[in-house]
């Protein structure tokens, strides 16, 4: 029997200084620190909603993120747009397999993995299951580490974008994909940020 | 625990806010609206799908190779493909929505690359940039589907103004689609496509008058190949024509209007017309429907080419359509049959004044051929140029010639042949040498040689025997000679003496014609002696003689 977590002994942490105050009057409308009066709030179940929000809405914006071309390349006056993917494949095709495989990681395996993994511990959370706590904080850690890390399309766009100007010899221009690409970035982001993983440890032990 | 802080939690504050709808759930709805608006509009703004044959897909690439029309992309090759059965590149193109009015049925697509022709260079663009499909809309209503790629581009795209003309022509030359048409020396259009005629008997041009230009283009008009350097060697002579360097390079048509044309009707686009092979041609008056007559040569006929003058009166009337070997089964030889096409416009006014007959037009130049062989008329092959050999047909009035049939029925007309001047002459010397080949050369050379040697053999008897004899025969005539010359010189003493003897015997014949005299008239006087009165008569001198001398000389 694990020991009593606050919020079964009815108490809240004020998460601005720190002062311990009594939650024991649920439901009545917002608490605040008695000391400082910032928000008091326990286990943010509220915000689950907003993860599946912000989640839903990276994954919408994902489809125009593949579908749409995120940059346009014209060297010697031969002008083209690429999507994501063909990017990747045109990469596999001249033999740059490393290239390829880390964009190809970066910008769909990546964000891929993280709506998979916000949506699992989403539903856990919502179930309140007990089913592999410890697992599922290891994968909640995982999601906000490498979610920054997905940012890596839109740099290099960004920079090639930035550094490729030669006229007409040789010019690179961003295009919209890449916008909704670093949205899907953000939102995932935010997602699991809404998301308060305590929500884990809610509900009962098995 | 810290002592200084009370061990009892502390009590929070209520604050009764009102509770507010999430605003998170924006996020998704915008994220949702802003997606699918650009869905929408990308689907909006594509515009018909299109497929293109082409015949090869060199420089096309599926998703790179962009659709132009008027140098704005309108669309993006989608895919490549083969047609089913492999014979040509189907290229389907995604048209853009602003450019759906470009699928008209007859709008032409073409691929631009880099071209290099005597007309100029093009698309040098796409040398860097690639090549692009490029669009000629078409002014048709209906839209297609399925378009056939134009190989090269057309030179003439729809928006235009102008018309367009046909242009019959007897073979392509040096022209190319492209190639320029003049009209006193300005460039007014060009030749947008050619074509076989169906019949392979000749070449249909297009070309295409711009607009300010067209409408010099009237029923009157002639047109003429300009092309290059125009070097023809035929029976009439060498012949050199060029135009301007243009033409010279890239080949060209040249127009000019008829003077004397009569009423001048502005030609309607698609009008046809007959491309002549230079100025003199186009500008002479037009031939009319041409006669074609058969001629059959028992003789080789090397030199003699289509398109050959054919000349009656030393006026050319037509021109030689065919030259083909045939064989003569009756007579087991081969012969060379000859088709001419005979003009007979181009007698002018003699047709007026020719005796008009009833029948059809075939009928009556039959009748009136038929009269005209009887009056020895005959197409012969003859030199028109001894350097190159080369040989034209000649009508002409032979009444020498062996009489001939002529076959009014038949089709086409056969005039009757006589060998040409040339063949004459040649036969003429083959039956001299024929009759040079029969005469007995190796005997009478045998002969002549015999002959020979028996001289040779007199000549050194001469030489040995007869020669020294007559040598020293002549050498004694010469003393001889010398001897009578001595004897016959005037101041030799023979000499003088003869004279003097011969002087003196011609006086002793006087004295005795004049004694003989004297004794005819006194023949007494042998027996009486000398009358007185004769006496002076005989003693009278008639010369310088001195009586001593007669005294002395008469015994
Ligand atoms: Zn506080």
């Amino acid at each position: 029997m694990l020991p009593p977590q606050a919020s079964h002994m009815g108490l809240t942490r004020c998460h601005i200084c720190g002062m311990t105050c009594v939650n024991d009057r649920p439901g009545i409308g917002d608490l605040r620190c008695g000391r400082c009066r910032a928000p008091l709030h326990g286990v943010r179940a509220d915000r689950i909603g907003a993860s599946w929000a912000l989640l839903l809405a990276a994954l919408i914006c994902y489809i125009p993120a593949n579908v749409m071309p995120v940059m346009y390349t014209q060297l010697l006056g031969n002008g083209s747009e690429s999507t994501i993917l063909q990017g990747v494949a045109e990469f596999w095709r001249s033999g740059s397999y490393g290239i390829a495989l880390v964009i190809f990681i970066a910008s769909v395996v990546v964000p891929c993995t993280k709506f998979v993994t916000l949506g699992l511990l989403l539903v856990s959370a919502q179930r309140k299951t007990p089913w592999k706590r410890r697992e599922r904080a290891v994968l909640y850690r995982l999601v906000e580490v490498v979610g920054y890390w997905s940012m890596l399309d839109v740099l290099v766009v960004a920079v090639v974008a930035a550094l490729v100007k030669f006229r007409a010899l040789g010019d690179v221009e961003p295009r919209v994909g890449i916008l909704f690409f670093g949205a899907v970035v953000i939102l995932t982001m935010l997602s699991a940020m809404q998301f308060d993983p305590r929500l884990n440890w809610s509900g009962e032990d098995s | 625990m810290n002592p200084s802080f009370p061990s009892e939690p502390g009590t929070p504050v209520v604050s009764t806010r009102r509770r507010r709808p999430s605003l998170i759930w924006l996020v998704p709805t915008v994220a949702a609206v802003i997606g699918l608006s650009m869905l929408m509009h990308a689907w909006l703004s594509s515009g018909p799908v299109i497929t293109i044959d082409f015949m090869t897909a060199a420089g096309l690439e599926a998703g790179k190779t962009p659709v132009k029309y008027k140098d704005v992309t309108v669309g993006m090759v989608s895919a490549i493909d083969l047609s089913p059965d492999g014979s040509r590149v189907v290229a389907t193109v995604q048209l853009d929505q602003s450019a759906a009015s470009l699928d008209r049925v007859d709008s032409r697509f073409w691929v631009v690359r880099p071209r290099i022709g005597l007309g100029g260079v093009s698309g040098i663009d796409t040398l860097l940039s690639g090549a692009y499909i490029a669009v000629d809309k078409g002014n048709a209503n209906a839209s297609g589907k399925r378009f056939l790629g134009l190989e090269t581009p057309p030179t003439v795209t729809h928006g235009s103004q102008g018309r367009s003309f046909v242009l019959r022509a007897r073979d392509l030359g040096s022209i190319d689609i492209g190639s320029p048409v003049y009209f006193r020396r300005i460039q007014v259009g060009q030749v947008a496509s050619y074509r076989l005629a169906e019949d392979g008997r000749q070449v249909d041009l297009q070309v295409f008058i711009n607009a300010p230009y067209d409408r010099f283009v009237t029923s009157a008009t002639r047109f003429w190949n300009a092309s290059g350097v125009d070097v023809s060697l035929g029976a009439d002579g060498l012949k050199l024509n060029t135009q301007s360097l243009a033409t010279v390079m890239a080949g060209g048509i040249a127009f000019a209007t008829l003077v004397h044309g009569g009423a001048e009707v502005r030609a309607v686009s698609g009008a046809v017309y007959d491309l002549a092979k230079d100025e003199k041609e186009a500008m002479a008056s037009t031939d009319g429907p041409a006669q074609f007559f058969q001629l059959v040569f028992a003789h080789s006929l090397r030199g003699l080419v289509v398109g050959a003058p054919v000349e009656f009166f030393g006026q050319s009337i037509g021109e030689v359509a065919s030259v083909r070997l045939d064989y003569a089964p009756g007579k087991q030889k081969f012969v060379t049959a000859v088709g001419i096409n005979v003009y007979p416009s181009r007698l002018g006014s003699v047709l007026e004044k020719l005796p008009k007959s009833a029948g059809d037009t075939e009928r009556r130049t039959a009748q009136f051929l038929a009269g005209m062989v009887a009056h020895g008329l005959r197409a012969q092959a003859r030199s028109g140029n001894l350097l190159t050999g080369q040989l034209y047909i000649s009508l002409d009035f032979l009444p020498r010639s062996p009489p001939a049939n002529f076959d009014v029925d038949a089709r086409p007309l056969v005039l009757p042949t006589v060998n040409g001047d040339l063949d004459q002459i040649q036969e003429q010397i083959a039956s001299i040498v024929g009759k040079l080949d029969k005469l007995p050369l190796e005997s009478i050379g045998q002969h002549v040689d015999a002959s020979l040697k028996d001289l040779d053999e007199v000549l050194r008897q001469l030489h040995g025997q007869v020669l020294p004899e007559a040598t020293q025969s002549l050498k004694q005539v010469r003393s001889a000679l010398g001897a009578a010359q001595g004897l016959v010189d005037p101041q030799a003493p023979l000499q003088q003496n003869i004279g003097q003897t011969l002087e003196q015997v011609q006086r002793a014949a006087r004295s005795i014609r004049e004694f003989l005299d004297m004794l005819k008239r006194h023949p007494e006087s042998l027996l009486r002696g000398l009358p007185k009165s004769s006496a002076p008569s005989v003693a009278a001198p008639t010369d310088d003689t001195h009586p001593s001398q007669i005294s002395r000389t008469v015994p």
